[in-house]
């Protein structure tokens, strides 16, 4: 940049450049100054955008903490919902969404890491490949409220599991399958092949290439992207809401079969409520803390993983 | 395994483990995994078109295309126009919203950000994509709102305005790093070129980078779109579930997916025409995004420069 300073210092005034040959070259030194200046005051036009998107973040944090100041306690923690704002906890809110993980957790690791696995390590037809990869790049991009739908019709109708914690885990996993199975891809096609073709060459079959050596070398990967997919999965209302899970439940889950609600679930209800009563919005806010906290919890341990395990080669 | 084993014991014991079977068996495993994410779109599509041939078996093409929304009355109306324009008002705000600021902090981080200032600064970007939408609608509804009703009086506890600006916030993320890792891609040394032909930063950015990466450009905004048209929460929570026809923004306006979800919510018996209406409103969300979806996939192989 020392030059362009310089430049602007220097020359004033417009100088013409003779050469020997008949070329003469002029130079409109105003102009270059000006585009000079232009191209310095855009840096900062163009930085306002992140500084828009940092105050944007800021003021968001900053509201909901000041909304749930007072109202986030180990009462509101442990208790029991209730209709009346002073005494509400969210202690069910919380085992819904727990169970609701608990559901998640093994349906996308089996079928989001078997996916990537076939696709990677097995799929020899690219055909069959290329339909899947299509497959899961467009299901990435099905609205949420679509896989509600998907859940009512399939897991609540047809299957007659209603509103219970099952059908809605069913549901947040298909939803973030496509997540997981193209970080676990990315994660397995990243194993070096002079790993996997040493152990083939030791006459291992490639199953056993497979369990010993490719899926502990990816392991780290796998679990970051999983890590990623669950915590989406945790803050996902819109299909939970179409599974028509009801208004007010005042119990703990005790299967997963039951009825339930869970944190996004009940920030919904009491923001659409808080115009009957206001206190609901320190409810929500307070909720929102919460979740908001898990989710801190989980990423930082997805980056944790992803940068004292991941093995360079 | 043992330490003392020999090379040729630990292949013998590998072709003549019994465990071999596994390795038949899995791969057939892998498979059917892999076939349930098909499997999945599959039934996405059977569901939506099955019951949604239901509802435009019940109701009069004439009737469809009216601004005439009331599924609850005792005599139900089922006209899609509110809900189109609902989804056209809430997408083109965010999109004015998202677009600009997007694409400035594209071009900010790739072409005047130092690299300290870089790693810095993109976190903050992925925290914004990484807060769940149903955070943006408390903040659209308990905070944007009121915050804009001190400057346009006239605005509504529910309005179009407030959650089209949330949600563009929300997609600002999804545009700088779609757009970042194209303008990336654009090789160091037509810029070098640029720079040695005498060019300002600003004028590589405007007339090297952008151009050089504008089907990345492109694809972002296109699935920004797509995006924006199949967003939820911040909708249903800000900006209400009036059916109106109306083209003013400081009103409240419902869109396809609020439909979708008020109507769920309730007490949508099975079997009613106002039950078979969630899901041909849904088949035409679906058709929407998947469109927006292909087209952005076209328009990156259509008009990627190689390099």
């Amino acid at each position: 940049m020392n030059y362009e300073s310089q430049f602007i210092k220097d020359n004033k005034t417009e100088r013409k450049y003779e050469f020997k040959s008949n070329y003469k070259i002029e130079i409109d030194e105003k102009r270059i100054t000006r585009r000079i200046k232009l191209s310095k005051v855009s840096r900062y036009i163009f930085s306002l955008s992140l500084v828009f998107a940092l105050l944007v973040l800021v003021i968001l944090l900053y509201r909901i903490g000041v909304d749930s100041i007072g109202w986030l306690n180990i009462n509101f923690l442990t208790g029991k919902l209730s209709i009346f704002p002073e005494k509400a906890g969210i202690f069910s809110v919380i085992m819904g969404s727990v169970y609701l993980t608990l559901i998640v957790i093994p349906v996308t690791l089996i079928l989001g890491v078997s996916t990537a696995i076939y696709l990677e390590e097995y799929a020899s037809n690219g055909k069959i490949k290329k339909i899947i990869n299509t497959n899961i790049s467009n299901l990435a991009s099905v609205p949420s409220v679509i896989f509600g739908l998907l859940g009512l019709t399939v897991f609540s109708r047809m299957l007659n599991l209603g509103s219970s914690i099952l059908a809605g885990g069913l549901t947040l996993s298909l939803l973030v399958l496509p997540i997981i199975v193209v970080s676990s891809q990315e994660s397995i096609k990243a194993v070096p092949g002079f790993l996997k073709e040493a152990s083939l060459a030791m006459g291992a079959t490639k199953w056993t290439t497979l369990r010993k050596v490719v899926l502990p070398v990816a392991l780290p990967g796998i679990l970051t992207g999983s890590i990623l997919s669950i915590s989406r999965a945790i803050g996902e209302t819109a299909p939970l809401v179409v599974l028509g899970i009801p208004t007010l439940i005042l119990t703990t889950p005790n299967s997963i079969f039951d009825d339930f609600t869970a944190l996004p679930i009940q920030i919904y209800y009491w923001t659409l409520d808080t115009v009957l009563t206001p206190e609901y919005a320190n409810l929500a806010a307070a909720t929102i803390v919460v979740l908001l906290g898990v989710l801190f919890i989980m990423n930082s341990a997805a980056i944790i993983i992803r940068n004292k395990f991941q093995k360079k080669f | 395994m043992k330490d003392s084993m020999k090379v040729r014991d630990i292949i013998h014991e590998n072709i003549s483990n019994k465990k071999n079977k596994l390795d038949k068996v899995m791969p057939m495993f892998f498979l059917v995994m892999a076939s349930i994410s098909v499997v999945t779109t599959i039934g996405i599509l059977l569901t939506l078109v099955i019951d949604a041939s239901k509802f435009f078996a019940a109701v009069p093409i004439k009737e469809i295309f009216s601004t005439d929304l009331a599924p609850l009355n005792a005599n139900p109306s089922f006209g899609i126009l509110p809900l189109i324009n609902g989804t056209l008002f809430t997408t083109v705000i965010a999109i004015l919203v998202a677009v600009p600021i997007g694409l400035s902090a594209a071009v900010y981080l790739s072409q005047f950000a130092s690299e300290k200032v870089r790693k810095l600064l993109k976190p903050i970007i992925e925290v914004l994509a990484g807060i769940p939408t149903i955070v943006y609608g408390f903040f659209a509804y308990s905070f944007v709102t009121p915050l804009l009703m001190k400057l346009i009086p006239s605005l509504g506890a529910k309005n179009v305005l407030s959650p089209g600006i949330v949600m563009g916030i929300m997609i600002i993320p999804m545009v700088t790093s779609l757009s970042e890792d194209s303008m990336n891609s654009v090789p160091e040394i037509m810029k070098e070129g640029a720079y040695g032909l005498g060019s300002t930063k600003l004028e590589v950015a405007l007339k090297v980078v952008i151009p050089g990466a504008i089907s990345g450009i492109l694809s972002s905004i296109v699935l920004s779109i797509s995006r924006a048209i199949g967003e939820t929460m911040i909708v249903t929570i800000a900006s209400g579930s009036s059916k109106n026809f109306t083209f003013d923004i400081t009103q409240s306006m419902q869109t396809m997916t609020g439909y979708i979800v008020e109507f769920t919510s309730g007490d949508a018996a099975s079997g009613t025409t106002g039950y078979y209406s969630l899901y041909a409103v849904g088949l035409l969300l679906f058709i929407f995004t998947l469109g927006m979806n292909m087209l952005a996939q076209y328009i990156s192989h259509k008009y990627r420069e190689e390099y």
